[in-house]
């Protein structure tokens, strides 16, 4: 996939107001690259964004549909999308906050064009970060677990084979390599034998 | 030091009391002005929170705790030194399904309905129509509570039925049109429904659980720092005001207040009736008055017991699927601040109990309960399936919900 930069950013507006939601349109149509959607109907608007498939949605701050939306995101992992909302008055200062603070792009009614897309594009990047480094996080937090259960494995085969470190960890390797399985698997498998023969 | 106080708030009943604390004037008794920011979507509350447009913010107390814990979203510690409120919510059902779950007239048995409930939704289910729940937020206490009723009645909440999010604005809307076949949500918003022939109230969340925390005042643990003074001091004008609330007199006013525009916005009679615990169940039907619906002050209910927070915990760890972690425990029990409560309060008329904690649910009758000052009994706390929450056996009462599948 291209990154969202380069590809034509399909955009999803949200907004009871019809009104405004065609002054945003306009106001995103003149970027030139921007697919856009107005979204007016509060019924079904689920479905009608997943079929969508934005890059970015963009709401009113007093939509109290984003709440919806938040929750869709958050069940669904692999559709989350940066949510940009709208504010009526709101300051520079408060604008970097919000961005610097992850999902949600505040940005000012009475936009000047040219910043939008720089805006969108910042919010798309900030959120896309987020994602990585949950993700990051949770990598390590599961290698951390492997790290602990091979420790543990290890004690059993030193403790009642009598192995030394080093022998323990290449038996588990080569019951690994035999197997087709990761050490962590056997690791694992060792623990629970344990366990289950009545050991600590 | 800033020259204001600002508190973010979504429109509902259980906002009144940092609304009271600001109209009847207990705030600028302490030397504090307030400025209450209204906001539609508890996203844009806590968005609001966590950038510094607001200082503290009326919250679902499960989502001070997800916040803390950084679910889905950067963790920031949040810190809830006051309970804004116990239950005040209900159960509505589209009318023809309330009316095959629930006998008419009065509020129905939760395991009895609960019963009947489960063959509908099996039914539903096995047909490729499940049943679909409306509640405000993932993580708010009408979730909780929503699951934990239908959890314990052998209806699998991810399983048998379908739960989604609606806005309190919109869950008449949702139910009239077919989308939802039930809500959990807050006043005035089951009575909305009721009103319009939308749905019947069938169950408060207070038969779920007697005393459960619904809304806490929530801040970021910095600003709680920084501010200290000021908090302590809101702390004192909210229980002044949460006083008023329970006060029959002040009844007639105090709706009149949280019925303008700025505030919710809403129609006084059906705002009057839930300050006075009255619910009208069904179109047809009488208004049934129910105390324990909503607990505003009586027994220490602003007190922020730490086992409401563990309990609230062990639910997200429940329906989020997260095995138990100590360290997120410890955090999340860290949430709400009895010592900041106590600190503000001691000296003062306010009874505070002598412990941070209790075994929820473990009360059938009143109990006089140790205190540090003053006197406070505290009454029937239990849940309906009777079982019992001891904070100090948190991983066990973990492992037992894990059948929960």
């Amino acid at each position: 996939m291209l990154p969202a930069t380069l590809a034509r950013m399909r955009v999803a507006i949200i907004d009871e107001s019809a009104v405004r939601a065609s002054v945003m349109q306009e106001g995103l149509a003149q970027l030139g690259d921007c697919e856009i959607f107005v979204v007016t109907e509060r019924r079904g608007l689920v479905r009608r964004i997943s079929e969508i498939d934005p890059d970015i949605v963009l709401m009113d701050l007093g939509n109290p549909s984003r709440d919806v939306l938040e929750e869709y995101f958050a069940v669904s992992r692999a559709l989350a999308r940066p949510i940009a909302m709208f504010v009526d008055d709101s300051d520079e200062e408060s604008i970097g906050a919000s961005i610097d603070a992850g999902v949600s792009a505040y940005v000012v009614d009475g936009f000047a064009q040219h910043r939008i897309r720089s805006i969108l594009d910042l919010a798309i990047r900030r959120f896309h970060a987020f994602s990585r480094l949950q993700n990051d996080l949770a990598e390590a937090r599961g290698r951390l677990a492997e790290r602990e259960v091979v420790d543990a494995a290890k004690r059993i085969l030193m403790q009642t084979r009598r192995l030394t470190e080093p022998e323990a960890y290449s038996e588990l390797r080569k019951t690994a390599m035999n197997q087709g399985k990761r050490i962590a698997d056997i690791a694992e498998a060792v623990v629970t034998a344990h366990k289950l023969m009545g050991g600590e | 030091m800033a020259d204001h106080f600002s508190i973010g708030f979504l429109p509902l009943v259980d906002a009144a009391l940092p609304i009271l604390a600001h109209e009847h004037g207990f705030a600028a008794d302490e030397g504090l002005k307030l400025r209450l920011v209204k906001d539609v979507s508890w996203a844009t509350v806590l968005d609001r929170l966590l950038y510094g447009h607001t200082d503290a913010a009326h919250m679902v107390a499960p989502l001070a705790i997800a916040t803390t814990l950084g679910r889905g979203r950067p963790a920031q510690p949040l810190a809830a030194p006051f309970v804004l409120g116990l239950n005040g919510n209900a159960i509505t059902l589209r009318p023809d399904l309330a009316a095959s779950v629930v006998p008419q007239g009065g509020l129905g048995n939760p395991a009895e309905a609960g019963a009947a409930l489960r063959a509908i939704a099996l039914a539903g289910k096995d047909a490729g129509n499940p049943l679909r729940f409306g509640v405000v937020h993932r993580y708010s206490s009408h979730n909780y509570m929503l699951r934990y009723w239908l959890a314990g009645c052998g209806i699998r909440p991810d399983e048998d039925v379908e739960i989604t999010t609606v806005p309190p604005p919109f869950c008449a809307d949702a139910l009239e049109a077919g989308e939802v076949d039930g809500i959990c949500v807050g006043e005035p918003w089951n009575s909305v429904a009721v009103e319009r022939g939308a749905g019947r109230i069938v169950l408060a969340t207070a038969q779920i659980w007697r005393r459960g925390v619904e809304k806490v005042l929530a801040m970021r643990e910095p600003v709680l720092e920084e501010r200290r003074g000021e908090v302590e001091a809101l702390v004192r004008a909210l229980h002044r005001a949460a006083r008023l609330f329970v006060d029959p007199e002040a009844l007639v006013t105090n709706a009149a207040i949280l019925a303008r525009s700025e505030y919710l916005d809403g129609n006084v009679e059906l705002i009057q009736r839930a300050l006075g615990d009255r619910l009208l169940l069904d179109q047809e039907g009488e208004l049934v008055h129910f105390p324990d619906f909503m607990f505003q002050y009586r027994e220490a209910a602003n007190f922020p017991w730490v086992s409401q927070a563990q309990w609230l915990y062990t639910q997200m760890l429940r329906w989020d699927r997260t095995p138990f972690d100590a360290k997120d425990a410890a955090k999340a029990a860290r949430v709400f601040r009895p010592d900041v409560y106590r600190s503000a309060l001691t000296g003062t008329d306010a009874p505070l109990p002598g412990a941070s904690s209790k075994v929820e649910g473990s009360l059938l009758q009143p109990l006089a309960v140790g205190t540090q000052q003053g006197q406070i009994t505290l009454d029937n706390n239990a849940f309906f399936d009777g079982r019992t929450f001891d904070p100090a056996a948190l991983e066990a009462y973990v492992a037992q919900d894990s059948y929960a599948k």
